[in-house]
This record gives structure tokens, sequence and C-alpha cells, in this order.
């Protein structure tokens, strides 16, 4: 790519986003973990996707399921970067992003938006989660809207274990979760 | 079911091939411009688009098209192949593409505009006749004579 070439695509990308044609902006971002990609909308966060998630297949699904009109646009991700570095950092407890829900439906959406508001540094059961979505038997669909969480950390999945306080499964890894669990620990005040 | 790209996609495979395109077609100082139409116009396009086969093809074709807009803008007619030789003066303004060796390129962007555009579609984006046809809004046998008559000026030049 020629510099020349570069500086125009920088100025189409602030042209898209101002004529309201950038459907999805997606950007890299750092973490302890490694390379995340968040990727979001007008309406908020649709999706984290974690270091050992497959970025072209992440890019791919949002092209088909949310919009084709997907670029690279960072600064639009600046926020979300940021509210993350101060989350592995211990300092943010609390994430202050909107969340897009578009890439979650129906029950799935319930137990996620009831993961949303587990507390920093608690967890709860697979269980608790099916029940608080209004059906206390759906515990392995509870399991698995947790699974398939499409903004991981920021819908602290994480905080879901299992009854007998396994750890269960993590998207990230089982690494991955127990690190976060005891970063929260550590954090928790 | 047909998926399309992400639109990222585009732009990381074919902006370079866009920008080369516009130069030949308007010249550098105005590439800027019109890559910016182009790919503001495909972006709009993209979530309708039926055919996802030919990609490259369809932002060339649209880079054309807003070349063609750009030219008429500026007050200059479309130009019938027929025509070219009456209006080699009018639509001489000499666009200043950097020679990469032989100053090929720079005969090139003094040629007529639908034959500089038949000879940039061809070799700078590699083009088959039939897309270039597309591109310029002619038929195939049109945009081949449009094609041989720019070489034909350009080896008389270069000789």
């Amino acid at each position: 790519m020629t510099t020349t070439t570069e500086r125009a695509i920088e100025r189409f990308r602030a042209a898209a986003a101002a004529e309201g044609l950038l459907d999805v902006a997606y950007a890299s971002a750092d973490s302890p973990f490694g390379t995340l990609l968040l990727a979001q909308t007008p309406r908020g966060l649709v999706r984290v996707g974690l270091p050992n998630q497959d970025r072209e297949e992440l890019l791919e699904e949002l092209a088909a399921k949310v919009s084709p009109r997907l670029l690279e646009a960072p600064s639009q991700l600046d926020e979300a970067r940021r509210e993350l570095d101060r989350y592995f950092a211990g300092e943010l407890r609390e994430f202050d992003l909107p969340v897009d829900w578009a890439l979650s439906h129906g029950f799935r959406q319930q137990v996620l938006q009831g993961i949303a508001a587990i507390p920093y540094g608690e967890t709860r059961t697979y269980t608790e989660m099916a029940a608080g979505a209004g059906n206390p038997r759906a515990v392995r669909a509870a399991g698995s809207a947790c699974g398939s969480n499409p903004t991981p950390l920021v819908v602290p999945c994480h905080r879901v274990l299992r009854l007998s306080g396994g750890l269960g499964g993590y998207a990230g890894g089982l690494a991955m979760k127990e690190s976060l669990l005891e970063l929260e620990a550590e954090h928790r005040g | 079911m047909h998926r399309l790209p992400p639109f990222q996609t585009l732009l990381d495979r074919y902006a370079n091939d866009v920008m080369a395109t516009l130069r030949g077609a308007v010249g550098r100082s105005d590439a800027d411009d019109v890559f910016q139409e182009t790919f503001i116009a495909a972006l709009r396009a993209y979530p309708s688009l039926k055919d996802d086969r030919n990609l490259r093809g369809w932002l060339l074709t649209i880079a054309h098209r807003k070349a063609i807009d750009h030219h008429r803008a500026r007050g200059r007619r479309p130009l019938p192949v027929a025509e070219v030789e009456a209006v080699v003066e009018a639509s001489a303004e000499p666009l200043e593409i950097p020679a990469p060796d032989d100053g090929v390129w720079e005969k090139v962007a003094a040629l007529p505009p639908k034959q500089r555009a038949a000879v940039t579609l061809r070799f700078a984006s590699d083009l088959p006749h039939a897309e270039i046809a597309t591109a310029l809004g002619c038929s195939p046998a049109a945009a081949r004579r449009s094609l041989h008559e720019g070489l034909t000026k350009l080896r008389k030049e270069l000789s």
C-alpha cells in the first residue's frame, strides 16, 4: 500500500463515518492475554474477539450477521480500548460501554443481560443464570448462552461457574477465565 | 447463500489498483477526490450487491464512472471514440504521473481520455476487454478499438 493510498483510505474512513455508512467499526486491542478484536456499531459494542479466536472468521461472521459495511477504524474504538486497559490493570470495576445485543436473541440474550448485571468480583452459577432468565431448568441452554457470548469481558461470562464450583467453560480458554477471576478477587476491595 | 466479505477486504486488496486507475483517468491531483467518491459510492451500494464474484471489476467500474462524472463536471463531454482526434487539444490537460522508468505513463497520461482510460484499465488494472467495455460504458468492440488506437499512438510516440 503506498503512502498516498493510505492517506486516501484514512480520509475515506472519516467520510464513511460522517456519512453514516460505517455500520461496523473494528480495531485490535492489546491485552495481557494477547490481541483482542473489538467491533462496534453505532448502537454499541457488538463483538469482542478473544486472543485464541480466528480474526478472519470473526470479521466474516460480523459481515454476514450484522453488516458487510465493516471497516477497520481504530479511533472509533478508543473508549472501549481505554476501558479494557483499565479493567486489566484492576482499575475499572464496571464498564461504561453501551452494548449492541444484535448477535444474541431470545433466551440467550436474557441470560447474557443477567450476566451483565453480575457485580465485579462475584460469581454465579449456570443454574442461577437460567433461573434469572425465567427458566430454572434450562441450565444447559444457559451454559451455551455463556459459551456464545458475543462480547466477553464486557458481559462478564467468566463470572459464571458450575454449581459444583467447577470452572465450567470459557471461549478464551480456562486459563484466561481463571486469571480474570483472580484479577477480580485481588481488586475487589 | 452468497456472503459478501467485510468491506475492509476490498480496501486492503484493491485500494492501490483503484488509485492507480484513477491517476491514469483523472490525473494525480484529482485522483484522491475521485477515490473518495468511488469508495463512498461503493460502500453505499455494497450491502445490496448481488454478484460478488468480481469485486475488483465492480470497484474499477465505479471508479471509471466517477472519473467520467469528474470530467463532465469540468465541462468536458464524454468522448465518443470517433471524435477522439478532434478533442485531443481540448482535453489534453497534461497529467502529472511520475515516469516509473521510461516515460511511458507520461505518454499515456497525454492520450485522449477514452484511449487513456482503455490503456490504463488494460495495463495498470489488468482488466479484460469485456470489463473495460463495462467500465467505459461502451461495447467490447469499441473498447478494443480505443485500446488499439491508444497503443498505436503510444508506439508512434515512443519509437
